[in-house]
Parts: C-alpha cells; structure tokens; sequence
C-alpha cells in the first residue's frame, strides 16, 4: 500500500497536488550554509525555534560538524505583535556568547508572512548598539513558501554580496586582479579543490562562501564557538573591485544572482559556466581560469585531463548503455549529465525538485550528442519520478544522486551512488570531490565499479579479472 | 567555567556548590541562546510518527515535511506509511489565497491513493497566520471519506515542544473510544510512550505476553488506529515518556477511569520494577510469580555479560543532555551498573519534579542543566573531563568535534536501548565508544598522554 511503484501500468498520471517525499528542502536552510561560509560569522533565523533546530540537524546530519543556528524563537505573542523585541534580545545574546563578526540573518515562512520589515528593525537596532565590538549585519528574505534551499542558498549569496560590495573597498589580502568565484551548494572537498586550482593557476580568489573549514574542521582541544575559515568581510567588500565573477550553474540564467548584481552595479564581468563536472564542463572552466588568470593550464591538471580521459578509455564497455536516473540540484544534475552522456551512459531521466524553469534547457545544452534526449522532469518529487519510472518503464541501472534517493532505489533494485547533500545515511559526503577532472575521476571510477560489482555479484561463478 | 547568558543563570546548578538549589524551567528558550529544542510541530510529529497505518500530512511549505521524513527509526510490522513524507508545499499564491483548497484536494488524493486507517493534519506555523481553517476540512473530508481525518494544532511558534505532545494526545483522545471493548482481558494495558525504535516496543510487548498482560495497544510504537480507538477497554495505563503522554493518561483517567503507572524501560533496575508494578496491580499472585521467574532469567542472561564491560567502564565520567528528563534518571542508574558516573545531566523539557529528582539522584558536584545549548554543553563537556556523552543527533557533533565518546539515546538510534536486551546494547555502546583507540590520537588526549609522559 505504501509503494509508489504500484500505480497500474498506463494509467493517466495524476496531477498530484501534495508533495510526496520531496526532493527539496526551504529556502532559509540554503541562506544559513551561506552564512556559515563566512568568516567569523553565525546564521541566525528570524523565525520559531524549531526551524533552527530542524535545520541544525539536516546540516548535521550530512557533515557530521557542529553548526549552530541562532534563532530569535517566536512565541505566539511574537506573532502577534511583531518579532522586532526577539530579534534584537536574540541578536544581543548571539553577540555576547559569539562575539561573531557578522551575523547572518534569514527569514522564514512565519515571518514573511507576517510582514517583518527586518531591514527597518536592523536598522534600529544598529542606532542602539553603537559601541565597539558590533557585529556587521547582513540579512536576506528566504520565505519558504517560494523556492527551495538552492534558492535560498542563491538568494543569500546575492544579498550578503550586495549588502557589502562597496566601490573602494581594497581587499588588502590581495593583489590587483582577482576573480570572485560563486561556486553555488558544492561539497566541503569541492572548495578546497577550487582554493587549490586558484593557488596553482597563481590567481588569487574571493570564493564565496567557503565552507570548506567551517563544516569540515579538524578535532578539536577546545570548542570553537565560531570554526576557523569561512570568507573574509573585507574579501565581501572587495568584491566589487575584482577583474571578474565567476559563477557555476548553467540554471542560474534565470535568477538575479551576485555576479549578475557586480556586473549591474560595479562592471565586473560576470562569467556563467556549467558546474565543473565531467571533461567537457571542466574544460570550459579551465578554459575561463586560463584566460582570466594569463596562464596556461599547470601540467598537474593537464595530467590529471589526461588519466581520466585514458580511464574513460578503460571502463568504457562497462557503462556504455547503461541506464541513469540522476537526482539532486539542478545544477549538480545538469554536471552529472554531462558527465554521464560523455561517458556512454544514458540518463534516462534527470530530475531535481527545483524548478529554476532552465532545467530542461541545460541538460539538453550538455547531451547534445545523446541518441535518445534525456526526459527532465523539474520541480518533482520522489514518488513521483518513482510512477514516472513504473509508467514509461524506463528501467534504469542506478541512480546517482543525494541520499534522499535511498528508498526510491531500493525500491528499484539498483545502487543508489550517493553525490551532493544531503547524504544523510553515510559519512563523508562533505568530503565527496564532484569538481574538475580530479572529482571526475572519483566519481567515474565509482560508477564503474558499483556496476562491475553488481555484475561480479550476480555472476553464478564470480570472477577474478575482469 | 561555562559562558552563561544571564537570563539562563537560574536554569543551570551544581549540585552541593549552590544553596538554596533552584534551578529554572519550563520556559520560553531565551532569543538567540542556540536552544537544543525544537518546537509545537516537532512535538506532535514525533508522538503520532510511528502509527504506521494513518496518513500524516504536513501543511505548510516544504521544509517542515522535508526535515521530518522518515527521521525516526520507529519500525512497523505491517504498513510502512508513517515513513512517507506528505505536504501540502504551500507556495505563494497559497499563502495569499489561503491554502483550505489545496489542503481538501491533498488529503482527497492520498486517501485514495493509500487507503489510510485515520488521517492527522499537522497545522505548521503559517497556517493559523494566513487563516486557514484546518478543523472544517478535516471535517469535510472525514464525512466524504468515511475516516477519522484529524487536525493537530501544532504551529510552531505557539509554545514549546511539549505543547506538541498535548495537540497530538488531543487528536489521540478523538480516536480513543470509538472502537469495540468486548474481549478484552481485565488483565489489559495500553503501552503509552514507547515508540518502538529498532524494535523495543516488540521486547516489551514479549515481557507482557511472558506475565500474561494483554496489550490492547501501543500508543504509538508499531501504531494501529484500530488498536487506538479501543484503547479505552484497557484495564490500565502504562505510561513511559511521561513528558508526551501524561496528559493523555490523566484525560484517560478522568474520562474512562482507566488508572496509570508511570514508568520507564531503560536499564534493569527501572524495566524490572515497571513490570513488578504492573504485576503488583492486578494483584494477581501467579502473575508476580511469572515477572520474578521471567526477571531472574534476563539478569542471569544479561548481568554477568554487563558485567564484563563494566570492569573496562568503571570509574568513567559520562554526560547526559535527553529531550524529556524522565528518561534520564533511568540512564543515570544504568550508567552506576557500569559504574559510570554522572557528572552533567540535562534535558530540553524538564519540569520541576523531574530536576527535583534528578538532584536527589545526582553525585555532589553535578551540573544539571535544563534547556541548554552548544556553547554551555562543550564548556561543561571540557570542565569535567568526561568520556562518553549521551544524546541526541544535534549534541553528538558537540562530543565528536572534542575528541569525546558518544552515545545516541534519541529518535535516530538503530540499537534498542529499551529492555534487559537494551541494558546489554547500552552497555556495549557504551563500551564499544569509550575503549575506541581513535581518542589516543586526539588533540584532548595526546595532550594528556604527554604530559603524563613529563
């Protein structure tokens, strides 16, 4: 009764209303993982007290690090009259206990529909707290009622960008001629691979957020109240000042992003590529890397194109034809596409539970040598894309997406290869490299070997070789 | 010394440092103190979650229904709905509109679609705001779908969590009394607030069968509505989690005069007496025979293997932060088997009986704590050099980042802790934790190895 793969094969698919297993999260989650890539900085949700707790854990849950989210924790009277009294006890507590830089504050569905006017109330609460010590304040609206956490993730890194990108600001730690880098929701793994292409390519980088320590720290003597790293205030200021934006995500085209308000307000060339997943996205960012930076393409990374193109050569029959469901993102799913469809398998269906409204466009922008287009099914589901699958039969050979997907593919009987976030039933999905060739190579020599599995295990002898 | 906001001063003690001892709860969580609790909504969901064959629909935007699918492992010997995440998702235009419609259409189509026994809506934090009336289409629906479809009123922002428990025993108590009664033994009990994570309730309910107690239900581990809606046949209550499920045994009480037993079923001292106690109160003396029989049986199985870990455990320091504080007077007397002791206690929604009893069972120096945060947690964690901390998923990030032992007594855990059985679990987590040789390489304990070394 509860199996979603029971739905009579033909039937007219329903137009369901409800949302059944999403394949999302709400907005303000996106906005306080941004927060937390800034240095020094705390999250903090205008908003109930659970939602903060909610959160806290599905963070949690995926990079197994503490992640603290303040909260000004509405009560019924708070709704009532206004939650501007919490707002500034919940900021002058955070201040004390936290002494944070900055605090970065999200709304919620509750305050939203409330009509908080939370610009106003920082406002005064910056006239009352004048003295030394304040944290800088940047906020952002993340009604959860609009959108999903990649949304908000977006929304925040815009807002905080436009809340201090200043004109003259110099970001003293850098020379002339640095690149902002928007890297979008990538893993902790990611950013530290992006650090260290920055460093080879000798281009010194604003990359935003950088959560690359802040959720994945070393163990500790003493708590950190605050973890170590995260993006600088003065990088934030400076941004305004760099050569040019780069962002990841080809769905971002139809949204307001950072690089698109440094480009309105500051003429910083804004750059939009595809999130480096695979050889050919990969290129196209190495590509940008050496232009903006002058330098050709360190031989590290020309060996490291080299060995996954000869792997790609190595495990070709093994995943030539094979049948893909990718979920997740959507721009983690248009990187994952492109990788699959350069390396012979057939996502068979790419689906996401945002609806940027660029998915279809982008995966299509990324298969173009596809025999047969992949069906893209954006703003969806999991029991949805799990009646899409019974209904079209399209019969698949794994899924690769966040562990959200879990259920969907024991279902199916097929692996489910976890990559993005959330992964919340296996450790070290922070550290999962999806990025450049180096990630490329991880994730295909993953595939392949899930698969060889598969068909060594069901093999009625086994064998030794392949 | 902990870093403490002043308007949480009251609510933290030592135990022997501080006289008189007052210690403050049940309060509103301080603005910006980084509460480990949730809220309404959470409470109401984790009570009615393990009823496996009702339909639960969250209305609101996404995230409430996202951060709560399939989040506890409460299992289920039959139908598995209570693990899929429904949701109304309310967009904008909803929020504008009102969102009564998308509710009625919502619960029309999962009905059909999966047949469920009784519905519960959970009403989230807007939908009181944008005026939504959650009780008139529950109403509609049940009339058009000829099953119980009932409201929990479980906005987030209207109180704490245990207000969540009172909305989800409020749309219990419309369940209760409308089933059959006739059969039922007079030797019968509900199970109240055991919520079969990794399968506990199934240990107790084979202890009860063992005495010869009938169990007419389980509210709610392994959950049915039908054994729900005849619950009020029962001869009596036993009610562990007494934080949640109190209230529905007072109403019980005053409504259908079924009396009750508070109870808990973690380590062994407090599982054998719940089932002395509810031996004792059938009088019936073969009954109390068989609970000695079967009592001394499960020691003799488990004592002297937990007494093995014990001699690695003894004279190791342990911390306890639970959501409800019941639970942690159990675990502080299981710790003492492993002659463990307590030096940090604390819990989201203590009362004041609950820290009264807890200060009495406490060593000097203790700090019990009530509704406290990361930042107090860690400082606690550190001043007391402890070895293993006992929790939740939020606290466990706490423990790890300081190179500290953990164990998981929350919703999450895949061991049962419940049980003579549990008491073994317990002790070999506990054991399984603390000896680890990952700790040596630690910066806390490499610091301590040298200087023992100077």
């Amino acid at each position: 009764m509860s199996s979603p793969l029971r739905v009579p094969k033909n039937a007219p698919r329903p137009n369901w209303v409800s949302t059944r297993n999403p394949c999302k999260a709400c907005a303000p989650l996106g906005a306080t993982l941004v927060m937390r890539g800034i240095a020094g900085a705390l999250p903090f949700l205008h908003g109930s007290q659970g939602c903060a707790t909610y959160m806290r854990r599905y963070i949690i849950s995926h990079f197994r690090e503490p992640m603290d989210i303040a909260t000004s924790g509405f009560s019924e009277a708070t709704t009532i009259f206004g939650g501007g009294a919490n707002l500034h006890q919940g900021l002058g507590n955070v201040t004390s206990q936290y002494h944070p830089a900055l605090i970065g504050i999200a709304t919620t569905c509750l305050t939203e529909t409330i009509g908080e006017d939370v610009h106003g109330l920082l406002h005064e609460y910056r006239a009352k707290r004048t003295g030394a010590g304040e944290p800088v304040l940047v906020h952002v609206a993340t009604p959860a009622y609009s959108g999903t956490h990649v949304d908000g993730f977006h929304d925040a890194v815009r807002a905080v960008v436009e809340q201090l990108a200043e004109k003259d600001a110099s970001p003293s730690a850098y020379a002339s001629g640095f690149v902002n880098l928007f890297p979008g929701l990538v893993s902790a793994e990611d950013l530290r691979f992006l650090k260290e292409v920055a460093a080879d390519f000798a281009m010194p980088l604003t990359l935003f957020p950088d959560c690359s320590e802040t959720l994945d720290g070393p163990s500790m003597k003493k708590y950190e109240k605050i973890p170590e790293g995260g993006t600088t205030i003065a990088a934030l200021r400076g941004t305004a000042s760099a050569k040019a934006s780069i962002e990841f995500g080809r769905t971002l085209r139809t949204k307001r992003t950072a690089a698109s308000f440094l480009q309105e307000r500051f003429e910083v060339p804004a750059k939009r590529i595809g999130m480096p997943i695979g050889v050919h996205e990969s290129d196209a960012f190495f590509a940008v890397m050496e232009k903006l930076s002058g330098h050709e393409t360190p031989e590290k990374y020309r060996q490291e194109r080299g060995r996954l193109v000869d792997a790609y050569v190595d495990g070709h029959k093994y995943l030539f034809g094979k049948r893909a469901i990718v979920i997740g993102d959507e721009d983690l799913v248009v990187g994952l596409a492109s990788l699959l469809a350069e390396t012979g398998v057939v996502p068979v269906l790419c689906a996401s539970g945002g609806k940027s409204g660029a998915l279809g466009h982008s995966i299509a922008e990324v298969t173009t040598h596809l025999r047969e287009p992949a069906a893209v099914r954006d703003g969806v589901d999991f029991m949805t894309i799990a009646e899409e699958l019974a209904l079209k039969e399209l019969k698949p050979d794994f899924v690769i997406g966040t562990s959200k997907g879990a259920k969907l593919a024991r279902e199916l009987g097929v692996p489910l290869i976890r990559v993005g976030f959330p992964i919340h039933d296996r450790i070290g999905g922070q550290r999962i490299l999806h990025l450049g060739y180096r990630g490329a190579q991880q994730l295909f020599d993953l595939i392949v070997n899930t698969l060889l599995e598969i068909k060594q295990e069901s093999s009625s002898i086994g064998y030794s070789y392949l | 010394m902990a870093d403490i906001l002043r308007e949480r001063e009251r609510q933290v003690y030592r135990k022997g440092q501080q006289q008189p001892y007052q210690l403050d709860c049940e309060k509103q969580s301080v603005a910006g103190s980084v509460s480990q609790r949730a809220c309404v909504f959470c409470g109401s969901r984790v009570v009615l979650y393990p009823i496996a064959d009702a339909l639960h629909i969250v209305h609101g935007p996404i995230g409430c229904a996202s951060y709560t699918w399939d989040i506890r492992g409460a299992l289920s010997s039959g139908p598995e709905l209570h693990r899929l995440s429904f949701s109304t998702d309310l967009q904008e235009m909803d929020v504008v509109r009102g969102g009564e419609k998308k509710l009625h259409a919502a619960l029309c189509e999962l009905i059909d679609a999966h047949h469920p026994k009784a519905a519960f809506v959970y009403a989230t934090c807007i939908v009181g705001v944008i005026g939504d009336d959650v009780d008139a289409v529950c109403k509609r629906v049940s009339m058009e779908k000829g099953i119980p479809v009932l409201s929990v009123h479980s906005e987030g922002f209207k109180g704490t969590k245990k207000d969540g428990y009172k909305a989800a025993c409020d749309a219990l108590l419309q369940l209760v009394g409308t089933g059959p009664t006739e059969d039922i033994s007079p030797k019968s009990i509900n199970i109240l607030g055991d919520f079969n994570l990794a399968g506990e309730t199934w240990m107790i309910r084979d202890y009860y069968a063992r005495m010869g107690v009938e169990v007419v239900s389980c509210i709610t581990g392994d959950g049915r509505i039908d054994d729900i809606r005849r619950a009020h046949g029962a001869a009596l209550n036993v009610v562990q989690c007494s934080g949640s499920m109190t209230y529905l045994a007072k109403s019980m009480k005053e409504k259908y005069g079924i009396p009750f037993l508070r109870v808990s079923y973690f380590g062994v001292e407090d599982m054998s007496k719940s089932l002395y106690d509810v031996a004792r109160h059938f009088k019936d003396r073969e009954m109390l025979e068989r609970t000695q029989g079967m009592v001394r049986e499960e020691l003799e199985r488990v004592m002297p293997l937990v007494a093995e870990y014990r001699k690695a455990l003894e004279g190791k320091r342990a911390a306890i932060y639970v959501g409800g504080a019941f639970k942690a007077f159990s675990l502080v007397s299981a710790l003492r088997h492993l002659g463990m002791t307590t030096v940090m206690v604390g819990s989201q929604t203590g009362n004041k009986e609950d820290y009264e009893q807890l200060r009495e069972l406490c060593d000097e120096g203790t700090i019990i704590a009530d509704d406290s945060n990361p930042l107090e947690l860690s400082s606690f964690l550190e001043e007391k050099d402890v070895d293993v901390f006992i929790g939740g998923v939020k606290e466990r990030p706490i423990a790890y980042k300081l190179g500290i032992g953990f164990c998981d007594h929350n919703h999450e855990r895949k061991e049962a802790l419940a049980g003579f059985e549990g008491m073994l679990n317990f002790a070999k987590e506990v054991y399984g934790s603390v000896m680890s040789p990952v700790w040596r390489l630690t910066p806390r304990k490499r610091a301590t190895a040298l200087e023992v070394v100077k």
